[in-house]
């Protein structure tokens, strides 16, 4: 998307080259193409006009540089925009003076509430902090079971309430049960309800007197399409939000409900779920979710996904690797341990820029690594650091040390030959091509 | 509540939204582009989406240009009727014919299957049939321990592994219990997952195969529930869900809220799936057959 954005935009703004600046009527046509994006990523009506308007501001009178292709300038200038709306920097969950912090979350039904509070009580809990879990869902079948259920896999205990029980009545028994056991994080898992259901805002409104919440988080399906701004302004408006949780990040959702939420409601966007198992919560990324929107892939997150999983030693050598054209075996054996490390590939590869539509329906098999590791492993350090061509005699002894076919092994030299010069263009801003990745 | 009454209660927001600012432009405005375009913009606050909002709005330029519409307060039927265009024509979910009859339903997480089932279970139960429900969702914490409370309120029978368990093999004995028992239908649960999961996708693939072996026909209804709340990306979920098995007919969710639906007419549009329930609230009574005439009508409040 952001190549076929950026294109198009190339395409409608290449008679501008050399031609000083920017006039208005040059970038009407781009601003539709902007203003299609935006859509089509589900960002809210009004909030895309109001950006599109601002867009065209900083972009009219900017020079042309001839240098840049006019389409990227444009689309920076949109990244840049997105970016700062968004909230800029990162923003992290601030914890009360004086223990319990209480977290309470809200949301419309099947958000991922329920989900998400595990999941940050887990971060709390990898932390060394002591949070409870308390289930204030007393409406939704079995709600009050599968936080019980999340809270055993994690460790971390739950305060049960009895389907049918009043929410508001029941905390501070919570609050009893918290100090008792010195707990300092206090999760709220919360009914869902719609915005427009009066009875059951009020019922948050009377919780949050009670509990006198430190955060307030809304949980939002990235999925969310027109209907965010009504949603997020509606929350706000009402419990004042201290910030957003989007969920459901993983799928291939662009995500535009986000950027409509903290244009409404000014607040930042704390974390993004991004899978259904209880470690798959990260810290929101601007920049990250700027180039999403766009379809450009979230470079930033890949990188910090990349720090998390690899010591800082290796991960200079990582970088070390991708800036210089040598690329050796060895570096692709220590890539493939990083990258394993980094969670589901197909989560990481959706990361990198151009890549995201061309995974669709293609089959990514972890276990697909297990091969090439073998073959690699099976050459010498000659080999692996390329600094002897791999002869015939030489493919037979490493494919009967890796137990593979010889076909495997050229296969192998193929492909990696290919990603040498994959990493090349990357370097030269182009984005991957999957066609190279046979896995 | 009737069924209209409710359907318009549920989508007075949305009418309200659309005809209260159509209306507003419509007195005393001239029919020209910038109030064509300005429809447009409606139908895609309405998630209708850039492209289905654009093709429902060229019909309308069209007609305003060959002087069938001359002035803007007509402008409201033919856009209606347009819209009407689009849909398809809902059927009714029957569990006649084959016995037992097998629904089985998908869908990503969080839009509402386990409550749709619950709800469509009850209206079976109500009518007569007997029902079995296989709680297939094996993944989600406490998923089995919701559809037996459903099961439990709706009168329905249920089939049930132990959490992580195969849900192929939950599935084909619910089928194969069913068929003993000479129950009239299966309902099949699922659990949530997004279309871009392959591994998951593969699974429901293997679900519908093996209780094809049970039940050749099996399933009749591949229903997928999607939420109203939904943006353009429910047009990937529907094609990649019937890419993957097929999908029969559609259940909206949570068309009680703000929320416009209008995704549904892009997924008429591009994939031709049929819209068959909505639900417009959280009782049991609020799962409705969808009817589009009575859909377009609602949404423009009459």
């Amino acid at each position: 998307m952001f190549e076929s954005l950026s294109e198009r935009l190339d395409g409608i703004l290449k008679k501008l080259k050399g031609r000083g600046l920017l006039r208005e009527e040059d970038i009407a046509a781009a601003l539709k193409e902007i203003r299609i994006a935006l859509l089509e990523a589900d960002v809210s009506f009004k909030v895309v006009k109001e950006f599109v308007e601002k867009v065209r501001v900083r972009a009219v009178g900017k020079e042309v540089i001839d240098s840049i292709k006019p389409g990227q300038q444009v689309v920076k200038i949109v990244h840049d925009e997105l970016c700062e709306l968004m909230g800029g920097g990162q923003s992290r969950i601030s914890l009360a003076p004086n223990p319990p912090t209480v977290i309470m979350m809200v949301g419309l039904h099947g958000s991922g509430k329920t989900t998400t509070a595990a999941k940050i009580a887990k971060k709390f809990k990898k932390e060394g902090r002591r949070p409870l879990l308390v289930a204030l869902d007393t409406e939704r079948p079995a709600a009050i079971e599968q936080l019980k259920s999340l809270g055993a896999q994690i460790e971390v205990p739950v305060y049960e309430t009895m389907p049918g029980d009043n929410p508001v009545g029941v905390f501070p028994s919570v609050i009893k049960k918290a100090s008792l056991e010195g707990r300092d994080i206090l999760v709220l898992d919360t009914a869902g309800r719609l915005h427009v259901d009066d009875e059951l805002m009020v019922q948050l409104e009377h919780l949050k007197r009670e509990t006198n919440p430190h955060e307030i988080l809304l949980v939002a399906d990235a999925m969310t399409g027109q209907d965010a701004v009504n949603i997020a302004k509606a929350f706000n408006d009402r419990l004042g939000l201290t910030g957003i949780v989007l969920t459901k990040m993983d799928g291939d959702a662009r995500g535009g409900a986000a950027l409509s939420m903290a244009f409404v409601t000014g607040k930042p966007i704390k974390f993004i779920g991004v899978g259904e198992k209880i470690d798959f919560l990260e810290p929101f990324n601007p920049d990250g979710m700027a180039s999403r929107i766009l379809g450009m892939g979230d470079v930033v997150s890949l990188v910090e996904k990349a720090q998390e999983a690899v010591d800082i030693k290796e991960a200079a050598r990582l970088e070390e690797g991708l800036r210089k054209d040598r690329f050796t075996f060895e570096d692709l054996r220590g890539q493939i341990k990083q990258i394993k490390k980094m969670g589901p590939l197909e989560n990481v590869l959706s990361m990198i820029p151009g890549m995201g539509k061309q995974l669709k329906g293609v089959t990514i098999d972890d276990g697909a690594f297990v091969g090439i590791e073998a073959i690699i492993n099976s050459m010498t350090k000659d080999e692996r650091e390329n600094r002897v061509a791999i002869t015939a005699g030489r493919k037979k002894r490493i494919a009967d040390g890796s137990g593979r076919q010889i076909a495997e092994v050229n296969r192998l030299i193929k492909q990696h030959l290919g990603m040498k010069k994959m990493l090349k263009r990357f370097k030269g801003g182009r984005g991957f091509n999957l066609s190279q990745f046979k896995f | 509540m009737g069924f209209f009454e409710r359907l318009k209660s549920g989508l007075s927001k949305t009418r309200d939204m659309l005809l209260g600012n159509a209306a507003s432009l419509v007195t005393g405005r001239v029919l020209d582009e910038s109030f064509i375009e300005e429809m447009e913009e409606h139908l895609i606050m309405a998630d209708v989406g850039p492209k289905a909002s654009s093709s429902i709005m060229n019909g309308i330029r069209s007609a305003v240009i060959d002087n069938k519409i001359k002035d803007s307060s007509k402008l409201k039927d033919a856009l209606k009727s347009e819209m009407r265009k689009i849909l398809k024509e809902g059927q009714s979910i029957i569990c006649a014919g084959e016995k037992p009859y097998v629904i089985l339903t998908v869908g990503v997480n969080g839009v509402g299957k386990t409550t749709t089932i619950g709800k469509l279970a009850r209206r079976f139960t109500d009518n007569g049939f007997s029902v079995t429900l296989a709680a297939g969702d094996t993944f989600r914490a406490a998923a089995i321990e919701q559809l037996e409370i459903w099961a439990h309120r709706a009168g329905a029978q249920i089939v049930k592994h132990r959490s992580g368990a195969d849900p192929a093999a939950v599935a084909f004995d619910a089928v194969v219990s069913a068929k003993s028992k000479g129950i009239d239908t299966v309902i099949i649960d699922t659990a949530g997952r997004l279309h871009t999961k392959t591994n998951l996708m593969e699974e429901l693939k293997k679900i519908k195969r093996v209780i094809a072996k049970e039940v050749p026909s099996a399933p009749h209804e591949v229903l997928l529930v999607l939420d109203a709340t939904s943006g353009q990306n429910a047009i990937n979920q529907a094609k990649m869900f019937n890419e993957t098995v097929g999908v029969t007919g559609i259940a909206l969710t949570k068309l009680d809220g703000t929320a416009k639906g209008g995704i549904v007419f892009a997924i008429n549009e591009e994939l031709g799936i049929p819209v068959k329930l909505i639900g417009v609230g959280e009782a049991v009574e609020d799962l409705q057959d969808f009817n589009p005439q009575e859909f377009v009508d609602a949404l423009f409040g009459e």
